[in-house]
């Protein structure tokens, strides 16, 4: 019986799948060009890159609400992981794995200044540095090199929350102006930076924080 | 037939694939990651058929560079939620999933 659920639904998903192909081929052909709307407003933008335009700028409020979601979830987190401590296996007493850790840390810390930097004007931003920062973290703490996290203190929660409020603060700032995350446009290009940064410091901590909060040492 | 629409059409497979997961799977992890085979799946309909002119569009792939970070974030707190129902419970499935 089972066993026919199993083939009934693998039918239906296959169905399923057949039907989202032919009602994609479908689609009537766009109203409106986002594309163009945006490649007219990049030089109004402060960067040259339109996906860091669009996410920062012309979608700001999106990158807003996101990096709120992120804090959410970690804090969501921190409530449910218990008190008594999750197992974990530990790669200590390996030096050639600790020792490649120590090597790629910085590494992977002058990449993610790289990401950031670039995201002015090609493929990168605050996302893919923070996912490198983060990345890092979980390297050096599966290398064992540092401990888990067991609850936060003052410094990294204001780490943590940063970024968010930062973007808070500007978004509150803008608003003299009448709208939401509307940059004058002299000064685009340094809030941005300005925003990515400490976006970039937060998210890399949030979601190392993820992992990290995981594998504490509380035994 | 655009490069973009073999991603679009990719990405139904994939979706409908998690679909299927998602019913069918009971370990809380393997749920989990048939979950996140739909997310992916939707990611790759929203890029491809965006493309399927052969024009980028940077709208979709900012509301996708976003929905990927808020998905690893929503998976690690779904990740979190099944380990503290194992702690407590023992159990890597939902009560009422055995049922047949």
């Amino acid at each position: 019986m089972r066993r026919l659920g199993r083939v009934g639904m693998a039918l239906v998903a296959g169905l399923f799948a057949l039907t989202l192909i032919v009602a994609l081929f479908e689609l009537p052909e766009p109203v409106v060009r986002l594309a163009d709307e945006v490649a007219a407003n990049m030089p109004a933008s402060g960067v040259e890159h339109p996906v860091t335009a669009v996410l920062l700028n012309f979608r700001g409020y999106d990158t807003l609400l996101e990096i709120a979601v992120l804090l959410l979830a970690l804090l969501a987190t921190l409530a449910v992981v218990p008190e008594a401590g999750l197992p974990m296996t530990e790669a200590d007493g390996e030096p050639v794995l600790q020792t490649v850790a120590q090597i790629a840390a910085p590494l992977i810390v002058l990449a993610a200044f790289y990401l950031l930097w670039a995201g002015a004007h090609r493929p990168g931003g605050a996302f893919q540095a923070g996912a490198v920062l983060a990345a890092g973290a979980v390297l050096l703490r599966l290398a064992g090199v540092v401990p888990g996290w067991v609850r936060p203190g003052s410094r990294l929660r204001a780490g943590l929350a940063g970024g968010f409020l930062v973007f808070l603060a500007v978004a509150a700032g803008l608003l003299v102006g009448g709208r939401l995350l509307e940059y004058p446009e002299d000064a685009a290009g340094v809030l941005i930076l300005l925003i990515e940064a400490s976006l970039t410091f937060s998210l890399g901590l949030i979601l190392a924080g993820l992992f990290l909060f995981h594998s504490g040492d509380r035994t | 037939m655009t490069s973009g629409m073999v991603f679009a059409a990719t990405g139904a497979v994939l979706f409908a694939m998690g679909v299927a997961g998602v019913v069918l799977l009971d370990h809380l992890m393997r749920r989990i990651l048939a979950f996140n085979l739909m997310g992916s799946g939707a990611f790759l309909v929203l890029v491809g058929t965006a493309q399927r002119d052969g024009s980028v569009d940077p709208v979709p792939q900012a509301m996708v560079l976003t929905g990927i970070v808020v998905a690893v974030a929503a998976t690690a707190l779904a990740i979190t939620l099944a380990r503290r129902l194992y702690t407590l419970s023992g159990r890597t499935e939902l009560s009422g999933t055995d049922d047949d």
